[in-house]
């Protein structure tokens, strides 16, 4: 209920997309990257909103997009909206929050790094975050096949089988019985 | 590749005003890579020093993975290691048992061999856990080793993910009798073969800012 007064009050002054109502408590809304600065900030001042819980992306490679999620939490009415921001996939760039939330230079370096999106400005933005000598392209894109470089990189032990936990453990349990009866 | 500032070669000056030239990698390091340590003059000597090293093991207390957490109740009094002259000590120069625990990422395989050769011989090196027999769960990881001894020299594999106590105390009765039996030769085998586990580090660790030796 709150948040769809909450969305109607913003979608007055912002272009947003839908709101999606996931819980009482947390709901999303995707808008468009040049007025994410403007809706953050009047989330932070006007609305309570003054907690950034995570910055995240997810790699929609097949729309040749990112996506970018900013969930911020309104810690008086125990509340989180997140906001969601598409971007473009090759040289993906976007506008840092750093200087509204410092937290969000760790997130954005690690996005840069994990997802090889820029965040021109961000502090410490071209230091390595997580990986040491980094050679591939950044492993959370979906195309970066990690089984491929898994094997290639790192030598193998031979002899390493996989069982399907499913008939494995019904063998475990019931042995004697066929694997595929019911 | 060297780029680390504090591994560059300067000018320093002391507290009394001269200024002196520092090459890290010369001054502060051994350049001579390890060498075999050989056995004692006769056998029965040998063996008295084998039984005497395997009452006096000094686990380095560094936890690489999750397997870490097994070693918690074996210092305190349920599982109460320590009875079996097994402890933990907090830096590799007074440690002789490295126990790898678990998977390791590039990142922390880096600082393990930095680590192990700072132990003085001789030494041991234990895997606890899959992860570091065939990758675990880990095995598609991009960037976790699976298989430990291509890059250290592993004297016994503790199975399971993640092993109980119990199963690293049977592990610490079992590393006893190897070392008794005089098998625990992984340190020797690290200094014969050092070219080849160098290798393989440097294959899989893209940023080698380090020295070749780290003794
Ligand atoms: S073997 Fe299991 S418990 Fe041990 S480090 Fe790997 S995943 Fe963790």
């Amino acid at each position: 209920m709150a948040m769809k007064e909450l969305y109607a009050r913003l979608k007055a002054l912002y272009p947003l997309g839908e709101l999606t109502d996931q819980r009482r408590d947390l709901a999303f809304v995707t808008l468009p990257a040049a007025h994410l600065r403007d809706t953050i900030l009047h989330l932070r001042d006007k609305e309570g909103f003054t907690h950034l819980v995570l910055l995240t992306a997810v790699d929609w490679l097949e729309e040749g997009q990112f996506q970018l999620t900013y969930l911020l939490n309104n810690r008086q009415r125990a509340c989180d909206l997140g906001l969601r921001v598409m971007i473009s996939r090759d040289a993906a760039t976007m506008e840092g929050i750093h200087d509204i939330w410092p937290t969000a230079a760790t997130y954005q370096r690690e996005l840069r790094e994990m997802f090889g999106i820029d965040f021109p400005g961000s502090p410490r933005i071209e230091e390595e975050f997580i990986l040491e000598g980094w050679n591939d392209i950044p492993p959370y894109r979906r195309d970066f096949d990690t089984l491929k470089y898994a094997q290639e990189a790192y030598a193998e032990r031979p002899g390493r089988v996989t069982h399907d936990p499913e008939t494995h453990m019904r063998l475990q349990m019931y042995p004697g019985q066929h694997p595929a009866g019911k | 590749m060297m780029t680390k500032p504090e591994l560059m070669k300067r000018m320093v000056k002391g507290p009394d005003g001269l200024e002196f030239e520092v090459d890290p990698l010369r001054d502060y390091y051994c350049e001579a890579p390890p060498t075999v340590m050989p056995g004692a003059y006769i056998q029965i000597v040998e063996d008295f020093f084998n039984w005497a090293r395997s009452q006096s093991l000094w686990i380095l207390g560094f936890g690489t993975g999750c397997g870490a957490i097994e070693m918690r109740p074996l210092m305190t009094p349920r599982f109460d290691a320590y009875r079996f002259g097994v402890a933990w000590r907090p830096t590799p120069r007074q440690a002789n048992l490295f126990i790898i625990s678990g998977y390791l990422s590039t990142k922390t395989l880096k600082r393990a061999i930095r680590a192990y050769e700072q132990m003085q011989n001789p030494k041991y090196v234990i895997g606890l856990g899959s992860c570091t027999i065939n990758g675990g769960m880990y095995w598609d990881s991009y960037n976790t080793i699976k298989k430990l001894d291509e890059y250290l020299p592993v004297d016994l594999y503790i199975a399971g993910c993640m092993p109980r106590p119990e199963a690293l105390l049977a592990g610490f009765e079992e590393m006893k009798k190897i070392i008794r039996a005089g098998k625990a030769e992984g340190a020797n085998q690290y200094a014969e073969n050092f070219a080849w586990y160098k290798a393989n580090q440097k294959r899989v660790i893209h940023d080698w800012d380090m020295p070749d030796y780290n003794w």
